[in-house]
């Protein structure tokens, strides 16, 4: 029996029944796709982008079903374990391969599902002239899948499989066009500085391991109140590390500006709505854990915080409309991470805001990528502007994606970023002034960046250069984000208001406790409207009022700073990849002249005697042979003579 | 159970398969590719009879056994046997073999018959003397196969390498001597500080039974594992491997690397744990830092190469060096992650040698420099050369991964610092094939100076690659069959050196 919460009363997973029970179908369906597409070659490629979009939709229908099923049972029975089959027995090391069907597994299975096929339709149309779509659509069935194995794993280390899963799929996607060097460079920093956080998250199972003696969720669950305290911080930080490198979290953040460098439909699915936020997936499942080691949970925030403001500044300076957005995603995360970090009053909003950000943000980008088609492939701002009367529908959904993110009410950003900001509010001492300090003045800078971002693309004078002619996308493209930005509209309405969120998932992260900011909720709110009105303000004067100027002018200190993300690449470079190239050069420069020649002398030796066996012609054989004779008859004779 | 004695049968048929490949006349010495992927076929499917037969409940420490007198008065046996390990690395030889001699279909030109036949005669040597060392169960036995097997490796690499072959063929040598010499002694003083008498050589007679002192039982291990060290190889005694691994044609080097080599990481399991328990306990510290040193060194080096198969060969040291940290874990997790992880690192090498090879015959170079955007020219070999790559940085899904993760889960539970420091390998694996297969693969399409552009993998090539992919995806989550078969040797070993895996802190059940 799976027990999930450690307060209250305890919810099992009982065995998978039902719809539950074909599970596994969730999984299997876009990774048949995958595997069709993949080892069928050319002959997939007319029926291929169709498949791999259906069977996503297949994999939705499922996950719909079995929403459906979970619905209609008890809150506390809504928890139930599909049992596979036997992994990895290896000694006191056994682990099964099972499913774990719950309210926050299926919360991620139709984000997955829904958001992802909606983007396979999308790509129909914005791949449609790529000669390798097929492997494209094969790509995305593979992420689809993997992603679903990561939320839907029983077990860290089958979740762990999914997490490299849907890296790998990052990592090729990324390098779709890797004709172009610099993509294949992007989509190596991603899987590089991701592997760096996967360390993290390695180690942290395998202290799991000893800590627990298993690293199924239940057994970890059932251990933590026997494990002492810095364990479990230790374990928390490790998930932590994991959780920030496959998130963009500080410090490990730097990937994933250059991953735009990915076709736009893989920027919204895998780098906007899903992969990203598996970080906040991890750290909520591990919630339990997190309970129990303040410290951890305290860092958790930290990073959450850091890291929003980080991406915001950055968000203010880019002028290219995909990196602006993906700087925007960071800052976003940040404040799931935050909400997070903050324990019961945080999870459930962390995860509504998981959601709702999945819909707007996915928009927005599927929006940038029907500008970029209109405008061939472009993505400075500076040479967009009065988009909004050319692109009407894309103009429309992406008012309401920003909208959403700002937090102008009553759409969906507004009632999970604010319930968000509200929590950071909560708590003693420094803690609250700092984290909601944070939360809200990103609020502000948000509203200004993304207004700057709107402003300069849809508003403002023509800054065209003189060979576009931009126009709508086709309906292929369009219906998708209209759909995605009618949940940018209403999903939060739906949700948050209701309480059907908080309901929904606290039977996994435990009852929703009472919340006492340190200022009143009312004030908070108030507050956070203002900053929001001040920063769209800001934009308003500096990018649709006045002149954008075509080329960047030079700008403050910070601006030139944030342009280049805050030096992150510089630090990396200085720090790790520098000393590392020199490192390699200097040993592989010391194992040919040194460990070589040290090795008992051999080398020389090998010279000496091969320049003299070279005279005996056939001697290498019967030298060889005499050797080996030499050596059996000494071993007899030894024996011989001893007895 | 079979009656048949099916580890001597797949020493024989190998044995009799390259007589009749060498003895084949001139004008049908094109014959001696098939006969020669035949006899291997047939070896296989006697492997396969000996998997079934093999029975993972059963008390005995072999099965399969065969013990023959042979020189009595020296207390020498011709006795085979195996446990799960010796099993799975026959079993994993015996599926390489065909692999092998289907890549090396075309290393030598038709004209040169006599070459022809000699090159898949000493192919087939090599696959008998594989088994029979996997499976001596006499230590005298074991010596005469571990020292036997160098002499095809010799000449397959000197007569059949690449400009340099002489060189590395006979580093090859010298150290492989230098490694046997040394054991040799220790072979000998086996016997002396054993029961002695007819069976005195014969394994299971020596367990528990090798007597003497402190100091003498320790030289005695250090015997064996200097000679294992450089077999497996571990830094500092590795640096034969790289100019053997890049000088030999990449069939060869698959054999050599991906089993051979694995004698040494067997033997340390076989011998040095199993008959110096109190030595092996002793040396851990020394043995887990080269280990620890291996991995990372190798990685290091593996990042700084420009020869695609020198680079292959440094991966290798850096597995080694995992496999080696399992074994002397001295924990069930890392013995069975170890043993595991010698089978799934076969088939990862050959997938990397293999497919490199493949792309080397298509441009005539090892140089990575003179690559670049071959996934636009041959798709299919740079698709099944980065699963082959993802294999060996041990991408979760595939087989490497269940067994690099249990290596350094085995050694965290006992020794932290290690498996810490070894971890890094996972981030360096990732450096060392993803730069190497952005240099190859990926930018801007070449230019072919003929217009001509080399052709994708052909189907001979494709039947290469297919049960290398395949092991990959099956091991990776379905180990359980290895396991199964791993995991009783892997404990008795453990039985044998007297250590149990510590405790969970904080277990639930507990409470």
């Amino acid at each position: 029996m799976h027990s999930l919460i450690t307060e209250g009363d305890a919810m099992t997973a009982s065995a998978a029944s039902g719809m539950s029970s074909l599970a596994w179908l969730l999984i299997a369906l876009p990774l048949l796709g995958a595997a069709t597409l993949l080892l069928g070659g050319r002959r997939t490629d007319r029926v291929g982008p169709g498949l791999a979009t259906g069977l996503s939709w297949a994999s939705f229908a499922v996950g719909f079903v079995i929403l459906l099923q979970l619905l209609g049972l008890a809150a506390e029975e809504r928890a139930q374990h599909l049992a596979l089959w036997s992994w990895v027995p290896a000694g006191s090391f056994d682990l099964d391969i099972g499913l774990l069907v719950d309210p926050l597994s299926v919360s991620f299975v139709l984000l997955i599902t829904f958001v992802g096929s909606l983007i396979h339709v999308y790509s129909l149309g914005y791949m449609e002239h790529d000669p390798d779509k097929r492997r494209f659509f094969a790509y995305l069935n593979l992420f689809v899948a993997a992603m679903l194995l990561l939320v839907l794993a029983d077990s860290y280390l089958l979740l762990f499989v999914g997490w490299e899963g849907v890296g790998l799929a990052s990592y090729l996607l990324i390098g779709f066009w890797n004709w172009n060097p610099a993509y294949a460079t992007a989509a190596n920093k991603a899987f590089f500085v991701n592997r760096v956080g996967d360390l993290g998250l390695a180690l942290g199972i395998m202290t799991m391991f000893v800590t627990f003696g298993g690293v199924d969720y239940e057994t970890v669950n059932e251990g933590v109140a026997n494990a002492n305290q810095s364990t479990l911080t230790a374990i928390g930080l490790l998930l932590l590390v994991g959780a920030a490198g496959k998130s963009a979290q500080f410090p490990l953040q730097s990937w994933l500006g250059d991953a735009m460098a990915g076709p736009t439909p893989v920027s919204a699915l895998i780098h906007a709505a899903t992969m990203v936020t598996a970080g906040v997936y991890l750290i909520v499942r591990s919630h339990v854990v997190y309970d129990a080691a303040p410290d951890a949970a305290l860092a958790v925030a930290l990073v959450g915080a850091i890291t929003l403001i980080f991406g915001a500044i950055v968000g203010c300076a880019k002028d290219d409309i995909k990196k602006a957005l993906a700087a925007s995603t960071m800052s976003q995360i940040g404040y799931m991470m935050l909400a997070a970090g903050l324990g019961p009053v945080g999870y459930a909003f962390a995860i509504f805001h998981l959601l709702t950000h999945g819909f707007f943000k996915a928009g927005m980008f599927l929006g940038a990528g029907s500008v970029m088609h209109g405008m061939n492939d472009q993505v400075n701002m500076r040479r967009f502007g009065g988009l909004s009367g050319f692109m009407k529908v894309t103009w429309a959904t992406f008012a309401l994606g920003w909208l959403a993110i700002l937090g102008v009410p009553p759409f969906s950003g507004f009632w999970s970023k604010d319930k968000v900001i509200e929590a950071a509010f909560v708590g003693e001492g420094w803690q609250p002034w700092v984290l909601g300090g944070a939360a809200l003045v990103g609020a502000g800078i948000t509203a200004f960046y993304m207004s700057r971002l709107f402003f300069m693309t849809f508003h403002g004078e023509k800054r065209w250069t003189d060979d576009v002619h931009p126009h709508e996308s086709p309906k292929v493209m369009t219906i998708p984000m209209i759909v995605l930005a009618g949940g940018s509209a209403f999903l939060g309405l739906a949700l948050g208001p209701t309480g059907a969120i908080t309901s929904w998932l606290e039977p996994v992260v435990g009852e929703h406790g009472e919340e006492h900011p340190v200022l009143a909720v009312p004030v908070i709110l108030t507050l956070t409207l203002l900053v929001v009105a001040l920063g769209l303000f800001l934009a308003w004067r500096m990018y649709w009022r006045d002149d954008v100027p075509e080329v960047a002018p030079r700008g403050s200190v910070l601006t030139r700073a944030a342009r280049v993300d805050l030096y992150q690449d510089a630090v990396n470079e200085g720090l790790f990849m520098r000393p590392g190239v020199h490192a390699t050069r200097s040993l592989v420069f010391a194992d040919a002249k040194g460990v070589d020649g040290a090795a008992g002398g051999l080398a020389a030796l090998v010279g000496g005697l091969s320049s003299r066996l070279r005279h005996l012609q056939t001697g290498y054989a019967r030298s060889y042979a005499l050797t080996m004779l030499t050596g059996v008859v000494a071993i007899l004779g030894v024996l011989w003579v001893i007895q | 159970m079979t009656s048949l004695p099916l580890l001597t049968l797949m020493i024989v048929v190998p044995v009799v398969g390259a007589v009749v490949v060498a003895a084949l006349p001139a004008a049908s010495a094109r014959l001696a590719r098939p006969v020669a992927l035949g006899v291997s076929l047939v070896t296989l499917a006697l492997a396969v009879l000996a998997w079934v037969g093999f029975d993972s409940g059963s008390t005995e420490l072999f099965q399969l056994t065969e013990t023959y007198a042979w020189i009595p008065q020296f207390g020498v046996s011709y006795a085979l046997g195996v446990d799960g390990i010796a099993l799975a690395l026959i079993v994993m030889a015996a599926i390489l073999t065909p692999v092998c001699l289907l890549a090396a279909w075309n290393d030598v030109p038709e004209a040169e018959s006599g070459r022809l036949k000699r090159y898949f005669a000493l192919m087939l040597v090599l696959e008998a003397f594989m088994v029979g060392v996997f499976a001596a169960t006499d230590v005298f036995l074991f010596y005469v196969f571990f020292e036997a097997m160098l002499i095809p490796v010799y000449f397959l690499i000197g007569m059949y390498g690449g400009p340099r072959r002489q060189y590395a063929a006979m580093k090859f040598l010298l150290f492989s001597l230098a490694g046997g010499l040394i054991m040799l002694v220790s072979v000998i003083a086996v016997y002396f500080a054993g029961p002695g008498g007819e069976n005195g050589f014969l394994v299971e007679n020596l367990i528990g039974n090798v007597e003497g002192s402190t100091g003498a039982l320790r030289w005695m291990f250090v015997g064996f594992f200097i000679a294992f060290a450089v077999k497996a190889p571990m830094w500092p005694v590795h640096t034969w491997l790289p100019d053997a691994a890049t000088e030999a044609r990449p069939a060869t080097a698959v054999l050599l690397v991906g089993v051979l080599d694995k004698v040494g990481t067997y033997g340390m399991i076989r011998f040095c744990l199993q008959l110096f328990p109190e030595a092996s306990q002793w040396a851990t510290p020394v043995v887990l830092t080269l280990a620890v040193i291996s991995v990372v060194y190798g990685a290091l080096l593996a990042i700084g190469q420009t020869d695609m198969m020198r680079l292959i060969a440094f991966t290798s040291i850096s597995h080694f060096g995992f496999i080696v940290l399992g074994i002397f874990a001295l924990t069930s997790v890392g013995g069975a992650g170890s043993t595991l992880y010698m089978v799934n690192h076969g088939f990862s090498t050959a997938g990397l040698f293999l497919i490199a090879g493949f792309l080397v015959t298509r441009h005539g170079s090892k140089r990575i420099p003179d690559y670049g955007g071959w996934q636009r020219v041959t798709p299919v070999l740079a698709g099944t050369f980065l699963v082959a790559g993802l294999s060996s940085l041990a991408l979760p899904g595939l087989s490497s991964f269940v067994s690099e993760f249990l290596v350094l889960q085995g050694t965290f539970m006992r020794y932290k610092v290690a498996a810490v420091i070894a971890a890094f390998g996972i981030v360096l694996a990732a450096l060392y094939i993803l730069l190497m297969y952005q240099k190859v693969m990926t930018g801007p399409k070449p230019v072919f100076a003929d217009g001509a552009a080399p052709a994708d993998l052909s189907l001979r090539e494709r039947w290469v690659v297919a049960p290398i992919i395949l092991s990959f995806v099956v091991l990776g989550f379905y180990p359980k069959p290895v396991l199964d078969v791993i995991n009783p040797a892997v404990d008795k070993t453990m039985q044998i050196v007297g250590v149990s895996d510590p405790a969970a802190t904080a277990s639930g059940s507990a409470k």
